[in-house]
């Protein structure tokens, strides 16, 4: 039997020829990104030993611009660590700010073949570089950073194999919605992406699905290298790097093939994502308070793209408060120049700087008691995005954008 | 050998619910005072030291956030489940709390009964009804340091972090 992308990942890693489902793996890791977080008082353990800062990548993102003193006091003690140990990569508020994830896929960080850790669920998102990358703990990444190291309990991993392409106006949010519906919970399996229908996805769009491998609950979601992701990397990192294909033989715990092309916008219903899903038209209607387009998995250049061509020449309803978070400044740069900005801004749009904000209820789009809100982030959990009286859908940036003109949730036009 | 009182929890369980977003940097006794305020109100007061959880599928799925160490700071003894998010899992480990997956415990205890677990052979009991169940394996390596509070004990030993309090 042959392996998948994750156990030859692990098996180059952890020094072995092989490496199967059901393994305990000790690995070197490639890259280990903190947060702002990391360096929270309430969080934060003195560090007395790094083990490679040259591996090591600090991206504030959570609590950016500082929202209150401790998150100022974070940043300024984060800075000065990464100055004691000669921590080059760090992304700072400013031009070079964005959301962990985000960066991580701008400046290609994240290599194909390699381990990528870092503290946050979403860390999955990397796995679009054909990466084995995946959220740990906050001791956990403390271990990394200083030893190199981390474990992981190899899981057995589901083969998806795309077709066809996706209609115009259906997103990669839409294709995991279906995924979510169709199959539920991955607990303690990994997800693997292939097949012919990869090439017709952007890198932003599967970002996108690897992202919300965390609410498949997977463990990791990685997807086969092909051309346009090679291109990708090469023009953003000169490093070298192996990627990595899956035998042909590898041992599948299912193989699931998913016609894109028969896909349509799906909505989840509030507080779960798992099992959760329905077809716009069914939940349409329903008055909203709150747009949110934004986060690690639809906070890209595309996603405001698509929004804006959702928007353009229309009006946010009264009412309706519509948020958007660019997910790096750099996207925040690259929206304005083509237009973007202007046109959200102009439909009533509140545009923010790259933060993980209003996605986890932390600041700048917390929502209040019964409000009714529809995301396209990447959690709808009771209380995520504020108080737990809240009520939260989850929909793609199109179906948002369309919503928050309509006043209730509502279709776009393709 | 553990024994506690079970409070029983269906599937999917978030980390949310066990550490809601709004009090990820509040101090540990104000965030143990919260776990399961959104969905069993009350609960926080009313467990008690050594009483343990039985969970349903995919236990814990959610953020990376130490929700692990909010059940141990109520005293939860252990937590068992038919199936347990990895994520929350390598939480269990690094906060120390016995963590186990086991087949059939859900259907095995009503809310109230007294769950026990044998360490050695990892066998789960039902004192009231005799059942007995067999917990899925864990590796020897992530076991001790369930069982010995974690990794940070462990990194401070190493001299690879401060000890917690010092600057
Ligand atoms: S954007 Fe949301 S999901 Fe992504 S890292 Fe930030 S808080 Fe987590």
């Amino acid at each position: 039997m042959g392996m998948t992308i994750v156990e030859k990942i692990f098996a180059r890693a952890s020094g072995q020829c092989r490496v199967i489902a059901g393994d305990l793996v000790v690995v070197d890791i490639d890259c280990a990104v903190m947060l702002d977080m990391s360096f929270h008082r309430t969080q934060r353990r003195t560090i007395l030993k790094v083990h490679d800062p040259e591996k090591v990548v600090i991206a504030y993102d959570h609590m950016v611009p500082a929202p209150d003193k401790d998150s100022a006091e974070a940043h300024a003690y984060g800075r000065e660590f990464a100055h004691h140990f000669g921590i080059k990569r760090l992304h700072d508020v400013g031009p070079d700010q964005g959301i962990s994830h985000a960066i991580v896929a701008d400046r290609a960080y994240a290599l194909p073949g390699t381990v990528l850790v870092c503290s946050d669920s979403h860390t999955c998102a990397s796995g679009a570089f054909n990466c084995a990358a995946r959220g740990i703990g906050a001791p956990d990444l403390l271990a990394a950073v200083t030893t190199g190291k981390t474990w992981y309990r190899v899981g057995e991993t589901v083969r998806y194999e795309l077709t066809g392409s996706l209609p115009p106006g259906v997103s990669a949010k839409d294709l995991f919605l279906h995924l979510a519906g169709t199959w539920g919970h991955h607990t303690n399996q990994n997800v693997e992406f292939g097949g012919p229908g990869l090439a017709g996805l952007s890198i932003d769009a599967r970002r996108t699905v690897a992202a919300m491998g965390a609410e498949l609950s997977a463990e990791f979601a990685t997807f086969e290298a092909d051309e346009r992701l090679l291109d990708y990397i090469r023009t953003r990192n000169p490093a070298s790097f192996t990627p990595v294909s899956p035998d042909e033989d590898a041992d599948y715990a299912d193989r699931r093939v998913v016609n894109l092309s028969t896909l349509r916008p799906l909505v989840a219903l509030p507080d779960a994502v798992i099992s959760n899903s329905v077809p716009v038209d069914e939940a349409a209607g329903q008055k909203i308070q709150q747009a949110f387009i934004g986060s690690c998995a639809n906070g890209s250049l595309e996603d405001l793209a698509e929004a804006a061509r959702v928007l353009k020449g229309r009006r946010v309803a009264p009412g309706v408060r519509l948020l958007v978070t660019p997910n790096t400044q750099a996207v925040y740069a690259a929206a304005l120049k083509a237009g973007h900005i202007a046109t959200l801004v102009e439909a009533g749009a509140v545009v923010t700087s790259a933060t993980c904000g209003a996605c986890f209820g932390g600041h700048m789009g917390v929502l209040g008691p019964d409000e009714v809100c529809i995301t396209a982030s990447t959690r709808n959990f009771k209380g995520r995005m504020g108080d737990p009286r809240a009520r939260i859908y989850m929909a793609s940036p199109a179906t948002v954008a369309a919503s928050a003109i309509a006043g209730h949730i509502s279709g776009a036009d393709a | 050998m553990i024994a506690g009182k079970v409070w029983k929890f269906g599937d999917n369980i978030n980390t949310d619910l066990m550490l809601p977003g709004n009090l990820l940097l509040a101090p540990e006794a104000e965030q143990k005072k919260a776990v399961f305020s959104a969905n069993r109100p009350g609960w926080a007061e009313e467990v008690h030291p050594g009483d343990v959880i039985v969970g349903g599928f995919n236990y814990g799925m959610g953020s990376s956030r130490p929700a692990a160490r909010s059940l141990r700071n109520c005293g939860v003894a252990a937590l068992v489940a038919e199936t347990i998010n990895g994520l929350f899992f390598r939480n269990a480990v690094n906060f120390g709390l016995l963590a186990l997956e086991c087949p059939g415990v859900h259907a095995a205890f009503e809310e109230g009964q007294t769950l026990e677990i044998s360490i050695e052979e990892l066998v789960v009991g039902n004192r009231n009804s005799g059942a007995t169940l067999k917990a899925r394996p864990v590796p020897s390596m992530l076991l001790d340091l369930m069982l010995n509070g974690g990794l940070y004990p462990y990194l401070e030993k190493q001299g690879l972090i401060g000890r917690f309090g010092a600057a």
